[in-house]
């Protein structure tokens, strides 16, 4: 079911316009009622007379999170506090949170693109939703929450944790929907799995977001739940959960272009990419009264594509998120993500999702080696098809990435294994 | 006929040889021949030793890429122009060798380890014109 057939199967055209008029309304927005766009603004030498269309978003200046943190908490609200009704936070891990203000219409926006999300996984008014995200000043909870409620289901706020009353609530209520990052979903997944209650749900819906997510993982929570899995996308600096979402196809997210307006750009020359191409994603709010930030750089790295799709939805659809920008490499003058090699390696089944990336220099060339790890049960004793997997993944490389890369294939577990955060590239060249 | 031969992938850097051999002479497995191929990363050492099985074990429960292919191993009398023929007969009957290599014991006679593409087509030519083929039992234990 589509939500809002006007506005999310609405013609490029007529988009256009729309975004046209809603560029404008913001800046005009956040240029007599925030300081610290006006600065920025004139720091630039732009005024609200020199954006006409949605082409002259390039003019805008960029938003980054330092400057949310430089100006916490309240210092990016282009609304009085008379205005606000809601506020909401990012845990922050290193130093303040970021703080996001809502007013009522943000409200009434952010529950509309939660509804959208939710239909476009085939959910209604019959459908009994479980939001076990986090409630609180984080915005998984209560954006889904509002979302579903807008939709007409029933929801059921039991918020994360205690698995068992998961599990219970969702056995005894028929829960159909569920709602929480994805890594909970396995766990969960396991946790109905132990207690032998897998023949007791209803479950058939499931919303996941939050956090980076592969294929692989999709498929198997849909194979252990037994349920088909969607994609939620979003992030507090712009709204929360809801920015885009997956529909039936299951093919790349939506973006809620009548709200939010997607860049992509090169993250060092920080402009426009080639349309397709990889880079990060780059997002203006064109409806937030709150807090609209212009042009945020998420540091997210992905491609935007404007094929048809099946669906029926004409909004641009992004592929999922393929890296940090913080990650990238240049080597040769090329942007490399280590997200990209991490891609190839996965395509070939000889090798093992361990690798480390080597960048040196010599005689002011840059060098790149790629180590990874052999499969035990890929092994052959012929030399000759060894050689030739490390040609064969070398060419895929330089197709994907546009360099050459030197693989060097290395006995398993030989590659040093971390918890958490992996450290998968050494930089030994001395630049700085 | 059909000798199993043990293939390690090692990288090629100082003292991975050294960790295999000291792993097989600790547990008292006896190498009766090798060779080792390399290429500038990494080399595949391939070796017939006298328990196969358990060294396979023994190398992959220490973290050892291995695996164990089919070679057969001709004995081929010290003078000029026996290799030649039994060469011969292989490449008239299309079977192609992927490799060899040769060892000598105190017999005068010299032992050369074949892995061929068709491992029963090869071992059917060379005794049909009455090669002598070490068997299984003579490779591992001397």
């Amino acid at each position: 079911m589509i939500w809002n057939e006007s506005n999310e199967c609405m013609g490029r055209e007529e988009m256009r316009g729309m975004q046209n008029r809603r560029l404008r309304a913001t800046v005009e927005h956040v240029y007599h009622n925030s300081p610290f766009y006006r600065s920025k603004m004139q720091e630039l030498g732009v005024t609200p007379m020199d954006i006409e269309t949605i082409d002259d978003i390039v003019r805008l200046p960029f938003t980054v999170k330092t400057d949310l943190r430089d100006n916490y908490p309240f210092g990016l609200f282009s609304a009085p506090m008379s205005e606000i009704v809601r506020l909401h936070a990012s845990s922050g891990t290193t130093g303040k949170p970021i703080v996001a203000g809502y007013t009522r219409k943000d409200l009434n926006t952010w529950s509309e693109v939660m509804a959208r999300t939710f239909a476009a996984g085939g959910c209604t008014r019959n459908d009994i939703f479980q939001v076990a995200y986090g409630y609180g000043l984080f915005t998984g909870g209560l954006g889904a929450h509002y979302g579903a409620e807008l939709l007409g289901a029933s929801v059921i706020p039991v918020s994360s944790g205690n698995t068992e009353k998961q599990v219970q609530l969702m056995t005894d209520f028929g829960s159909t929907a569920l709602c929480c990052t994805p890594s909970y979903a396995l766990y969960l997944a396991e946790a109905i799995h132990e207690m032998g209650a897998q023949n007791k749900l209803k479950l058939k819906h499931g919303f996941f977001g939050a956090e980076p997510w592969t294929d692989e993982m999709r498929r198997e929570i849909e194979n252990k739940l037994n349920i088909k899995a969607y994609d939620i996308f979003g992030l507090t600096e712009v709204i929360g959960p809801g920015v885009s979402y997956s529909c039936e196809s299951q093919y790349g997210m939506h973006i809620n272009e009548d709200h939010f307006f997607p860049e992509i750009v090169d993250p060092v020359s920080l402009k426009p990419v080639v349309p397709g191409q990889v880079g990060e994603l780059v997002l203006t709010t064109i409806t937030k009264e709150g807090m609209p930030v212009l042009r945020y750089r998420t540091k997210d790295l992905t491609s935007l594509f404007y094929d048809e799709c099946s669906c029926g939805r004409k909004f641009v659809r992004m592929r999922k998120i393929m890296g940090r920008s913080d990650d990238m490499l240049i080597i040769r003058g090329v942007n490399v993500f280590p997200s990209q090699i991490e891609s190839v390696l996965l395509e070939f089944g000889e090798t093992a999702p361990h690798y480390h990336l080597y960048v040196d220099r010599e005689n002011n060339t840059d060098t790149f080696d790629v180590h990874v790890e052999v499969r035990p049960e890929n092994f052959t004793d012929d030399m000759t098809s060894m050689l030739n997997l490390g040609k064969r993944i070398e060419a895929r490389i330089a197709s994907v990435v546009g360099i050459h890369a030197h693989v060097k294939l290395v006995e398993p577990r030989s590659i040093e294994r971390s918890m958490g955060k992996a450290v998968r590239v050494t930089d030994k060249r001395k630049l700085y | 006929m059909i000798i199993k031969q043990l293939s390690i992938f090692l990288e090629n850097r100082t003292g991975s040889l050294t960790g295999v051999t000291q792993l097989l002479g600790k547990a008292g497995i006896n190498l009766s021949a090798f060779s080792l191929a390399e290429s500038s990363d990494f080399g595949i050492l391939r070796v017939i030793l006298s328990d196969p099985e358990a060294a396979r074990k023994l190398l992959t429960e220490n973290g050892f890429t291995v695996t164990l292919s089919d070679v057969v191993c001709l004995f081929v009398p010290n003078t000029p122009g026996t290799l030649a023929e039994a060469l011969q007969l292989l490449a008239q009957n299309n079977v192609a060798i992927d490799y060899m290599y040769a060892f000598a014991m105190k017999d005068d006679v010299a032992r050369v380890v074949i892995r061929p593409d068709n491992i029963n087509r090869c071992i059917e030519i060379l005794q049909q014109s009455n090669l002598q083929l070490a068997k299984a039992s003579e490779m591992y234990d001397f």
